[in-house]
């Protein structure tokens, strides 16, 4: 396997530009002859198929919801970020480049953040000209707010829910594609395999959910856009259709996957309340802004948390970095929850949550203001908890949240296998070792409306994309595959459900490949992994027939890849002997507990490629260096 | 009271071809602080357990934002509680020994695929019409080049946080779409982007929910009732004087 990343050559600013220049385009009369299958509707998903119908490709789009409105990107509270500079605080392109590149402690290519960031821009645009309503001021322009690791205001939002705002954008306009006849929009479809002739990606399987069969489509190329793959730990703040299903098929057809062990925890969520807990609720980063992160100074501090004094509050951010205090970036608040609860510090009944208070808030701005800025995540956690939080502190703790890595990509976000583009979550390409807040909204975008419409293009030009036909063996080999393997699921008729496995898998990844990891712990959690994976094909019950609307045979398809996944993300956690960004292990450590990094061995992107399952996983390891020539790595710290 | 027996009263349908029917279970140890729909996961590992099929309902984010699920409790769309949807309820509401009846939300234009499971795509189309600006990608000017009163921009934004349940639909005696239409019209045609397709977005939107089988509005305002987020039945009458003003 050849990983190459394709960056352009030339200074930073230019790359992109010079790349856009040099790029093979397909002309208008062309392009309709060409078809392009776009797998997931979320925001990468829903805006490169947008894109591509308005460039004339034939564009078919598949997503498993009811609706393409209803991926998960739907749920992103917080913002967005664009290096607009409106706020005059000294925001610039440069600047966001390099908080994101900062923020993912410097495991990830420069050229494609400084792309992200040059892009940021016109996404702010193209969203206010679709109607999109961000916040504004009372003079009619848009406002910002401020959000983690970065010191400039430059996130755009619509209240609580911005990913909503901006994924019905996206969804508008792929609808208006499919009202102009270019787009054909496929619900309640699951991708379960990608069909490769002559080494290049000439189609998909899927399955559709309403009725089961078992379908072949060809193209001239696929874009997974399918999100990421938190759920493998069973409880996540994802959706709970997020899967991994799709960009694990193209792996196991010979798609790289790419730095898997880099997940987010996300600091501030609502705490479990019990073993039937289906999901998590994130709190939106932006409540960091005005809430104050603590927990008692004592032990064994029984007091109701507002009759707690000053002086016996451990407002742990704020002590320990002055700088950033509660806006410090998610993977170190995540990991400092999780320092003081260990020590024994931690709140409510569990022990495993850490105070978020918004009395000094409120006493400054007024309950109207705190109610104006975040009213609506008041309220969903009023609502959860049964708690009012304008008069007692939240009470929160990290969850699962974003996975970094994802298939392999080059510049062009183009996976190894050729035809195979990958974008948003899916891929691994921005974010490095840790996702700074109100950028996945951003990357999900740039992705799909500003470069895959172009590489997209460079790609078609430069081949020789003969008509396959879906009668190829190909497509029928695939398709036998994936009906085989649900037959398969169906006839184990075991003890055990789908969900109690996935529980008992999560609850493996969480405790030994989750905030933080150590090798004996990766070591044993690769045996149990394995021990389960054997358990769960012998013993699995799914109920029901592969026929008709069957939800629990379609978990149980998931829960298999992600039976795989696990084994995956705990070798490379294991591989990578060093800390970064959201990788926290152990072993590798500052006197201060910071993530040490190891620039000279540990400065490469790990790319995985799949031989085969056989009691274990066999896969091999390959590198791609990542070579900083415009930023200097340098320890974080946000103190 | 943290533990309770709860007694459930659940339409089963295998098809749109099936009559369908009710069907009773009964579940105990509901913990108050589970969700509604976690109460419904519990219950379906018990089914599974014993051989018997799950009851299929949609869902997907759990957070209200996705729209996904829909059902109707105990005769109202969503359950008893307001701006909420089923997903973000909590057993905390019910008492022990309570029997819930649980629905798909009916109406002509949401066929039943299974269970409590209706095809919405109908919303899609009235949508595929004209609930977007036309705004290619790459056309757009520099955002602050249009600016948009707040007040204004706060409206928008209220009618924009529609999320495409159904809910308003399954409530309404005549299955009318309008607030659901109604929303997307008046966030488009409020806003100065959307201001130059308001007639041809306005009578396409309308003429669609007519044609996909939903009922005209009469005023009766259980769709406001039960919307879980709020959306206000002012968008309706924004999109009767959009239709006039278009028409006439």
């Amino acid at each position: 396997m050849k990983l190459d990343s394709k960056v352009p050559s030339g200074p930073l600013e230019e790359k992109w530009n010079r790349h856009l220049k040099d790029i093979k385009l397909v002309s208008p009369n062309n392009k309709r002859k060409h078809k392009v299958i776009v797998v997931g509707t979320g925001l990468a998903g829903a805006s490169a198929a947008a894109s591509l119908s308005e460039l004339g490709y034939n564009v078919q789009t598949f997503c498993i919801q009811d609706s393409a409105r209803r991926a998960h990107s739907i749920s992103a509270q917080g913002g967005i970020n664009a290096a607009k500079n409106y706020q005059n605080d000294g925001d610039s392109v440069w600047r966001l480049f390099y908080d994101t590149i900062k923020g993912g402690d410097y495991r990830s290519r420069e050229a494609n953040v400084y792309r992200l960031a040059e892009n940021s821009n016109n996404i702010i645009d193209q969203a206010v000209a679709q109607g999109v309503p961000f916040g504004r001021e009372y003079g009619g322009l848009l406002d910002n707010r401020s959000f983690g690791g970065a010191q400039v205001s430059r996130t755009f939002y619509s209240r609580g829910q911005t990913g909503q705002q901006l994924l019905l954008g996206a969804y508008q306009a792929m609808m208006k594609e499919v009202h102009n006849g270019k787009i054909e929009s496929f619900t309640r479809h699951e991708m379960l395999d990608l069909v490769v002739v002559d080494g290049k990606a000439r189609g998909i399987i899927t399955r559709d959910l309403v009725n089961g069969t078992i379908n072949k489509w060809e193209a001239d190329a696929v874009v997974l856009c399918t999100g990421g793959y938190g759920n493998v730990f069973y409880l996540s703040t994802n959706a709970k259709n997020s899967n991994v299903t799709a960009a694990w098929r193209c792996h196991r057809r010979g798609a790289a996957f790419a730095n898997p062990c880099f997940v987010q925890i996300h600091p501030t969520c609502i705490p479990v309340s019990g073993d039937y807990q289906s999901k998590l609720t994130l709190m939106s980063e932006s409540l960091r802004n005005d809430g104050r992160v603590w927990v008692p100074r004592s032990k064994d501090d029984s007091r109701h948390p507002n009759e707690i004094p000053e002086e016996d509050r451990f407002y742990y951010l704020e002590e320990k970095y002055p700088s950033f205090g509660n806006l410090v970036p998610r993977d170190v608040a995540s990991r400092n929850a999780k320092l003081v609860t260990d020590d024994g510090l931690g709140v409510g009944d569990s022990g495993l949550a850490v105070y978020l208070d918004f009395r000094d808030a409120i006493k400054r701005d007024g309950e109207d203001a705190i109610r104006a800025k975040y009213g609506n995540l008041f309220d969903m956690y009023q609502n959860i908890t049964d708690e009012n939080p304008y008069k007692q502190p939240m009470r929160i703790f990290p969850a699962v949240h974003y996975t970094m890595g994802g298939l392999w990509v080059d510049y062009n976000l183009m996976s190894n296998i050729p035809g195979l583009f990958v974008a948003g979550e899916a891929n691994f390409s921005d974010h490095g070792a840790n996702r700074l807040g109100a950028s996945a909204l951003m990357q999900g975008l740039s992705d799909g409306y500003f470069i895959i419409p172009y590489t997209i293009g460079d790609y078609i030009a430069g081949e020789d994309l003969k008509v396959v036909g879906t009668g190829h063996e190909a497509f029928s080999e695939a398709a036998d595959k994936s009906q085989k393997q649900l037959d398969k699921l169906l006839a184990v008729k075991g003890d055990k459900t789908v969900i109690e496995f996935h529980r008992e898998l999560g609850k493996i990844m969480w405790d030994k490949v989750g905030i933080s990891r150590s090798k004996e712990g990766l070591e044993s959690a690769i045996k149990e992994i394995r021990a389960l994976r054997e358990e769960f094909w012998q013993n699995v019950r799914v109920p029901g027939e592969a026929n008709y609307y069957n939800k629990y045979l379609e978990f149980a398809a998931r829960v298999a890849d992600y039976f795989e996944l696990a084994e995956l993300m705990a070798l490379d956690a294991l591989d990578r002997d060093e800390s970064c960004g959201c990788h926290l292990r152990d072993e590798f450590q500052t006197e201060e507990g910071e993530a040490l990094r190891n620039d000279e061995k540990y400065s490469f992107v790990s790319a995985w490629e799949f031989l085969g399952v056989n009691g274990k996983l066999e896969t091999k390891l390959h590198k791609e260096d990542l070579n900083f020539e415009f930023v200097e790595l340098k320890q974080r710290s946000y103190k | 009271m943290s533990e309770m027996t709860i007694n459930l009263k659940i339409w089963r349908q295998k098809s749109i071809d099936d009559q369908g029917g009710f069907q009773t279970y009964q579940l105990s140890e509901v913990s108050e602080h589970m969700s509604f729909l976690e109460m419904l996961d519990v219950l379906n590992e018990k089914l599974i357990k014993e051989d018997i099929d799950p009851v299929e309902f949609d869902y997907d984010c759990r957070e209200g934002i996705c729209g996904s699920c829909n059902m109707v409790v105990n005769g109202s769309a969503h359950g008893p509680k307001r701006l909420t949807a089923v997903c973000q309820l909590h057993m905390r509401t019910y008492n022990d020994g309570d029997t819930i009846v649980i629905e798909p939300p009916r109406a002509a234009a949401f066929p039943v695929i299974r269970d409590l499971v209706v095809d919405r795509s109908a919303l899609d189309r009235i949508i595929e019409v004209g609930g977007y600006v036309s705004v290619k990608t790459g056309a757009a000017p520099e955002a602050n080049l249009i600016p948009v009163e707040q007040e204004v921009s706060n409206t928008a934004f209220d009618y924009a946080t529609c999320i495409g349940c159904g809910a308003c639909v399954a409530a309404c005696p005549n299955s009318s779409a309008a607030l659901f239409t109604g929303a997307k019209v008046a966030h488009l045609n409020s806003l100065p982007q959307g201001y130059p397709e308001r007639k041809r977005r306005t009578i396409a939107m309308v003429d669609q929910m007519a044609k996909e089988g939903f009922g005209d509005c009469s005023n009766y305002g259980e769709c406001e009732a039960v919307c879980p987020v709020g959306i206000s039945i002012s968008s309706i009458a924004e999109m009767r004087k959009s239709y006039l003003k278009a028409v006439l």
